[in-house]
């Protein structure tokens, strides 16, 4: 029996199931385009400031009737930057 | 006298639109209103069977749009009620027989007559959901607690918006209490939280729905069944009345007191 109780309720499967897939239908997004939406993202900002490019998250979430496309860029800092340049003692 | 027109669709079939427009019609005329109702779905016409009125039918929708009556002619009275009328739809044609502006004109002719106009849509989003929707002053989507039909209503939503006949308001039918308790269909909540509309009814399951239909008899003649009482409400609503949402748990009360979860 113990297997029955762990599982999840299935209406909360139903509930995160439809709200994936109600966003893909609401934007007409697929996870490819989105993809490759991130790595333009990545490849623009990088051309301004330093950022590193395997902790970016991209996402659009539900708001009411309406999408937003949320992103999260942590941005490398100043004193990391430095230590990691070649040639330079580190601190 | 001016109509308003409401369209009930769904985009997925077999949600509970056809019995949803028949209890809403009676429901409206039971309280005195005027009522006219047009089946949509033409080539596969219903409303007249699940109203009871399929043996009357003499001449259809297509029929008025195309001249060959008169709009009165097409008017089926409901005798059980002082002021109800049915419009059928043609059964041996489809839905290109039919126009979105044919709709509008034949509604703006309708609206002089009557208090109410209730458009029951075929399935789909195509040609005979856009003919359903052409003269609505308001769209009601139906949905069932389940995947695809709320899938489906999101979609039929996004497509009011875009036509500027939104915002739509939602009718949940179909919920069993029971299952939403143990967690095995998504609640009122869930749902409202995935669609972001106006909730205008919920309507529990009833197997006197089928009972109804079984004997062409709606619901909502006997204001008895959970069900029936849910499209008082919903018509009541409509009529701009602020009407709280029915305490579905009551009804399990006797399981509860059997110990049943």
């Amino acid at each position: 029996m113990a297997f029955l109780f762990g599982r999840k309720k299935s209406a909360n499967s139903a509930k995160e199931r439809l709200q994936l897939v109600l966003i893909h239908d609401r934007t007409d997004l697929t996870p490819a385009e989105l993809d490759s939406l991130k790595d333009d993202l990545i490849e623009t900002i990088s051309r301004h400031i330093e950022i590193d490019p395997t902790a970016v998250t991209i996402n659009v979430t539900l708001d009411g009737r309406s999408q937003r496309l949320v992103a999260d860029i942590p941005l490398r800092s100043v004193g990391r930057r430095r230590g990691r340049e070649p040639g330079r003692a580190a601190g | 006298m001016t109509a308003k027109v409401v369209t009930v669709a769904s985009g997925k079939g077999g949600v509970g639109k056809t019995t949803s427009v028949a209890n809403i019609a009676v429901a409206l005329a039971s309280r005195g209103q005027k009522v006219t109702c047009i089946d949509g779905d033409i080539g596969l016409r219903n409303l007249d069977v699940i109203l009871g009125l399929e043996n009357r039918i003499v001449y259809d929708l297509v029929d008025v749009i195309e001249g060959r009556c008169r709009l009165r002619q097409a008017m089926i009275r409901d005798k059980r009620l002082p002021e109800l009328y049915l419009i059928p739809a043609a059964q041996t044609r489809d839905k290109t027989a039919v126009s979105p502006s044919d709709m509008v004109r034949l509604c703006d002719e309708l609206r002089q007559e009557v208090d109410w106009i209730i458009i029951d849509s075929p399935a789909g989003i195509e040609r005979g959901f856009k003919n359903a929707i052409a003269a609505a002053d308001r769209v009601v989507v139906m949905t069932n607690p389940e995947v695809s039909a709320v899938r489906d209503a999101d979609r039929v939503i996004g497509l009011l918006d875009a036509e500027e006949k939104g915002p739509a308001a939602l009718v949940i039918n179909r919920l069993d209490p029971v299952m939403v308790k143990r967690g095995d269909m998504l609640s009122v909540e869930d749902v409202l939280d995935l669609l972001a509309v106006e909730l205008i009814g919920i309507v529990p399951e009833d197997e006197n729905v089928i009972v109804a239909s079984n004997r062409g008899q709606p619901l909502a003649l006997d204001g008895k069944s959970k069900a029936g009482q849910a499209f008082q409400n919903i018509a009541r609503r409509l009529m701009g009345e602020q009407v709280p949402f029915m305490d579905l748990d009551s009804q399990n009360l006797f399981q509860r007191l059997l110990g049943r979860k």
